[in-house]
């Protein structure tokens, strides 16, 4: 079958067994790649209620039928396993080249199993796989990792996924590296890795992905093209700002989260906002595999070069924490990259950690003489640099914001959602993305129903921020689709300018089927269930489908949406009736049976 | 009537950031883009206030007005 390599590698890090199995077809059609065939992978073989940082958790790179294919952003793979942050089911999402490499060495999935004695890595070269001493580079940061890694390969050509310090002293806030800057990056996937002993991936693939119907295919991609670039979105803004250009629209708004959502706004965004970013700081704009819309910042400060800070970032080390210096925000970014760090929760620990001080639970003693209130710059870098070695309360806070909190008896600081941490919007302003936050499979994340699009920006529509009216049936449909695109294999923002039929239209020609959007769609509706279903096993229970006790309990303060409150119990039964669940939230045996999950 | 207008993105090129202006009581917001030579088409948000509005939204003393180009990210 097109699209799919048809082989799935099975690496027993107890045995140091590797393993190749056919995929099944139908099983690959059923959940479609990526995330959902991840998920069933991991629904059928790891007990729900097991410790995610045991040998009994497995961790999966799972590529999809578009993943390394001619589809346009056709690059993404998924990183699937139980998360040790949340204990849900973590599905972390990245770009660059690794995902088409893999899939170009010939496979569509890695399973790993078990736990390796000492630190190794994994090397791939098409057909050649092997399990290699990481001793070299343990203790290593990212980039220095990544290069030691290629030159071990022989091959510049090779790409590599990598953990950082972090994810090797099993920060539960740990991400997993690919070329430096793309990051698998949320649910603490990097520490499930660091468990394993498992420095690294490293693969190199000559192979190619073919597609079905060369010539609907050609035709296909023509189309989807040409929409990217009648495109506001994916043709002038995104290339020219990055995802930056959301902290003013945000702040504009009254939903930019200000001291750890103390408040919704701030005067002093534009300082450190997208505009001013490719002002003074953006070196060039960077392209994933096959990306026509080329959103990655490669930005510069005292000499050193990365990339990012991406939206998010920015928001969760400047308004988040109070700081208003975009070159110390720039620096954090750096050092969660290089350390293995998901700069969403990293950031958001920090600013949670600066309101446990203001508030006087956490005492000076406890500081070793660095800064922790809010505003402060070198509070940033140092916190940051403290969580990836592990040092002192650095240590502690690279558990997270929930454990923190908790820690000192105020886990109600913690501005999470099934324990991770919530991005960059106010949900008591946005009335569909706070449903869609509270009811997300892997806790507090934007990018499972990015309801901010019509609900802010319009696209494809315009809807009332502040309604519930129809809301439910909006955030189901952006869940669904999203677990589709998550499982295809291409990026998100292509949504910016195309729908289900454009997406339906690609996996037919490349993978050869006849498929409806609805069936395709339905897919989404099977890969959301699966998940509810595991983590109803491991035990998050329906009461954990929430929102922090703040963002409940109180209206936002000052602002443009001073006085909004969230609507989340008037809208989450109508969610729970148009999922087809019961009134407690849990799937119904009809529903099941439906998704043929029975 | 004092209006404060705020620009973002590509929309600041060769006009300005943040400006006071002053206007008749009522003016359009439609026509207030027509003065900057901001064609509706390109844009993607209009807040006054904080609160999405359109072209034939009446302005009043005091309004804070922000134009955005269609912009996306996440």
């Amino acid at each position: 079958m097109s699209g799919y390599s048809g082989t799935i590698l099975r690496v027993n890090l107890s045995t140091s067994e590797i393993k190749k199995e056919e995929l099944d077809s139908k099983l690959a059609l059923k959940y479609v790649g990526g995330r959902g065939l991840g998920t069933y992978f991991i629904a059928k073989e790891v007990d729900p209620k097991a410790d995610a940082l045991s040998g009994a958790n497995k961790l999966i790179f799972a590529t999809g039928p578009l993943t390394g294919s001619k589809a346009p952003t056709g690059g993404r793979y998924m990183v699937v396993t139980k998360s040790p942050l949340s204990g849900t089911i973590a599905s972390s999402n990245s770009g660059g080249f690794f995902g088409a490499e893999l899939k170009k060495a010939g496979y569509d999935l890695i399973i790993f199993e078990g736990k390796s004695e000492k630190p190794c890595y994994l090397s791939i070269k098409d057909d050649q796989v092997e399990l290699r001493d990481a001793s070299a580079c343990w203790g290593k940061k990212v980039s220095q990792a990544t290069d030691l890694l290629t030159e071990a390969s022989g091959d510049p050509k090779s790409r590599v996924a990598v953990i950082g310090p972090a994810g090797e002293k099993l920060s539960l806030i740990a991400s997993i590296m690919n070329e430096k800057y793309r990051a698998a990056g949320r649910s603490g996937v990097g520490a499930v890795m660091g468990s394993k002993n498992l420095k690294a991936v490293v693969v190199r693939g000559t192979g190619s992905v073919e597609s079905a119907d060369e010539e609907k295919t050609k035709t296909v991609i023509k189309d989807i093209l040409a929409k990217i670039k009648e495109n506001p979105v994916t043709s002038t803004g995104l290339p020219t700002y990055g995802t930056a250009v959301l902290v003013n629209v945000i702040n504009e708004t009254g939903i930019y989260p200000t001291k750890n959502f103390q408040e919704a706004y701030t005067p002093s965004a534009d300082q450190v906002s997208g505009e001013t970013l490719a002002e003074k700081y953006l070196v060039k704009k960077t392209a994933c595999f096959r990306c026509p819309i080329a959103c990655g910042r490669r930005c510069q400060i005292d000499g050193v070069e990365g990339e990012g800070p991406e939206y998010e970032t920015l928001w969760a080390y400047s308004a988040d924490c109070g700081v208003y210096d975009l070159p110390s925000v720039i620096k954090a970014n750096n050092l969660c990259n290089e350390y293995g760090l998901d700069t969403i929760s990293a950031g958001a620990t920090i600013a949670c950690a600066m309101e446990l001080v203001e508030k006087g639970h956490i005492k000076d003693d406890e500081l070793d003489g660095t800064p922790l209130e809010f505003g402060s710059s070198e509070a940033i870098i140092e916190w940051t640099r403290k969580m990836g070695e592990g040092e002192g309360l650095g240590a502690k806070m690279a558990q997270g914001s929930y454990r923190f909190a908790e820690s000192y008896g105020a886990a109600e600081l913690s501005m999470s959602v099934k324990k991770l941490e919530l991005p960059a919007y106010d949900p008591r302003g946005v009335q569909g993305y706070g449903l869609n936050c509270a009811t997300t499979n892997r806790g507090g994340c934007h990018v499972r129903g990015y309801l901010i699009s019509p609900e802010i920006l319009s696209l494809p529509e315009g809807i009332d921020r502040n309604s519930i009216e129809g809301k439910s049936a909006w955030v189901k449909a952006f869940q669904d689709l999203t677990g589709v695109i998550d499982s295809l294999g291409m990026c998100l923002f292509t949504s910016f300018a195309i729908g289900a039929d454009e997406y339906t239209s690609i996996f037919n020609a490349i993978v050869g089927q006849d498929w409806t959007t609805e069936k395709l769609m339905q897919a989404g509706d099977r890969i959301w269930n699966i998940e509810r279903q595991f983590n109803l096993a491991a035990g998050i229970d329906p009461d954990q489908d929430k929102l922090p006790k703040r963002i409940l309990e109180e209206a936002i303060p000052e602002g443009p949406s001073k006085g909004q409150a969230s609507k989340l119990g008037e809208i989450l039964g109508q969610y729970y009736a148009d999922r087809g669940w019961t009134e407690a939230g849990i799937p119904t045996p009809e529903k099941l049976a439906e998704l043929e999950l029975a | 009537m004092l209006l404060e207008i705020r620009l973002f993105a590509t929309f600041r090129h060769r006009r300005f950031k943040t400006k006071q202006m002053e206007l008749p009581v009522g003016f359009l917001l439609g026509n207030l883009l027509k003065k900057l030579d901001i064609s509706i088409k390109n844009v993607g948000i209009l807040l006054v206030n904080g609160k999405h509005s359109d072209k034939e939204t009446r302005l009043i003393d005091g309004d804070v007005v922000a134009i955005f180009p269609v912009v996306g990210g996440g």
